[in-house]
């Protein structure tokens, strides 16, 4: 499935859009962090659970949970909201 | 991840020759200093008489650098603790003096707890230590919340060290992070003794200074003699809250302390600590955050102190900043603020943005709130700003390469 990366990411992927497969977001996560290492722990903590302004968007709409299923023709948007000077 | 970096050649301001000097012998070694910000990492290489010097940086733009350290038994190598004030933290490597960088694979991370539990999560790390100099490529990590990490591969990999950070004990003199500073409690001043690798120290703002003699099997608390803010029982470990802790390396069996409730000194093997900041001028008070110790005279030490007083300013005590030196184990403190501005000034000094090279005589350097580098040739006798206008400085380490 496409993923879009946000900016503070670009220094791992090189590119906004990448390719990535996973039957949910903490599968697609570890394919990301296969294909680009050091990703997933700059975005997910230890607990497993998403950073603080890090958002997960599948087809437009936010999803909370790690768990969350995808499908291989979904699109992912990885954000951060920015905050703070 | 690999980065390069931008280099330039730039005149810092006041590196100026303003008088005629008498010769002096030219150290062999140049220092470099490394200076962590919270905007990023620079990098000043001294020539052979520290009078100028060539910035490198900056690294990591955008990135809160909470420590950078040169590895003293490669002289080569160097860690940054650094993590974005969104992304999770990491630690960036570099093998070139800072050519280029490669990230952790394994950055400080607490265990995992079983599902449904509530686990810890390592904010950033705050403090980088090299190991003893019998351990090549082995150091360890302090992080906010309070943690102990190790790396044995050069800093690729880190892995929870000893008991503490799960033991219910240490747990509870960690306090939350509704006890720590306001951007989170930290676990700190990791020291190892030059005489002994099994033997260390580290420090937690709050929760007291400890030692191991196991190699870090296990700790306990060494607070005897440091005192609490009034009212809270100092029998109570969580109430301890010593901002830097250094150990002499030409008496490893002194260290000095700056504390939130003042200025201490412990000669081993005694456990009492001594408040030598009782002998700060009154006006001033002991209250500051970094300690700096000689490389070769356990006597001498230097303090930058803050407004400690109502609601904690935490700025330069009347607006005027100055270091303070002890000469004689803290028995007397003579101020040295020539060259320091002199009214209206009001930045202060982080816990380790403070510290000393090994030349004779002994360069000091110190970093500001407000961006500012400074420096001194002479021990503190003359003071120089060599670089300004940058992020908040969070830390200054001297190595020599």
């Amino acid at each position: 499935m496409k993923v879009l990366i946000p900016s503070p990411l670009l220094s791992y992927t090189k590119e906004r859009k990448v390719e990535a497969t996973g039957a949910t977001i903490t599968e697609l996560l570890a394919d990301l962090d296969r294909q680009y290492p050091g990703l997933r722990f700059r975005v997910i903590d230890e607990q497993d659970q998403m950073r603080p302004h890090m958002r997960f968007f599948v087809n437009g709409e936010q999803v909370f949970g790690m768990t969350h299923s995808l499908s291989p023709h979904d699109e992912v948007l990885i954000v951060q909201a920015l905050s703070g000077g | 991840m690999v980065r390069s970096t931008k280099k330039s050649a730039i005149r810092k301001p006041g590196s100026a020759a303003r008088t005629t000097r008498a010769p002096r012998r030219h150290p062999a070694r140049r220092v470099l200093v490394l200076v962590a910000t919270r905007k990023g990492a620079w990098l000043l290489h001294g020539d052979a008489t520290r009078r100028t010097w060539r910035v490198d940086g900056p690294h990591f733009l955008g990135h809160i650098v909470n420590h950078l350290v040169l590895d003293p038994r490669d002289g080569r190598t160097l860690l940054a603790a650094a993590k974005t004030g969104h992304l999770g933290p990491t630690i960036f490597r570099s093998t070139d003096l800072g050519r280029t960088w490669k990230e952790a694979a394994r950055p400080p991370a607490f265990a995992k707890v079983p599902d449904g539990g509530k686990g810890r999560v390592v904010d950033h790390t705050f403090w980088l230590t090299p190991c003893h100099a019998n351990e090549p490529n082995a150091w360890y990590a302090g992080t906010s919340p309070q943690g102990l990490f190790r790396s044995d591969d050069g800093g690729i990999t880190w892995e929870p060290f000893s008991v503490i950070n799960d033991d219910p004990r240490y747990r509870t003199w960690m306090g939350s992070v509704q006890d720590g500073t306001p951007d989170g409690p930290k676990l700190h001043s990791i020291i190892v003794d030059p005489r002994d690798p099994a033997h260390l120290y580290f420090a937690m703002s709050g929760g007291g200074v400890h030692e191991s003699i196991d190699g870090g099997r296990t700790f306990a608390p060494i607070v005897k003699g440091m005192e609490v803010v009034e009212g809270f029982d100092p029998a109570n470990i969580a109430f301890h809250d010593p901002h830097c802790v250094r150990l002499c390396p030409s008496n490893p069996d002194r260290l000095y302390q700056q504390n939130h409730c003042g200025i201490y000194r412990l000669d081993r093997p005694s456990k009492q600590w001594v408040r030598i900041g009782k002998n700060m001028p009154k006006r001033v008070g002991d209250i500051g955050f970094p300690m700096v110790v000689h490389p070769r005279d356990a006597d001498t030490a230097w303090v930058f102190p803050m407004d400690g007083t109502t609601v904690w300013p935490r700025t330069s005590p009347d607006g005027k900043p100055s270091v303070y030196v002890t000469r004689n184990g803290g028995k007397r403190w003579q101020r040295l603020d020539s060259g320091l501005p002199t009214s209206q000034t009001w930045w202060t000094v982080k816990r380790q943005a403070m510290t000393a090279d090994a030349q004779d005589p002994v360069g000091l350097y110190f970093g500001t709130t407000s961006g500012e580098l400074w420096m001194s040739r002479d021990e503190g006798k003359r003071w120089t700003c060599i670089a300004r206008h940058l992020p908040e400085i969070y830390g200054v380490e001297a190595a020599e390469v």
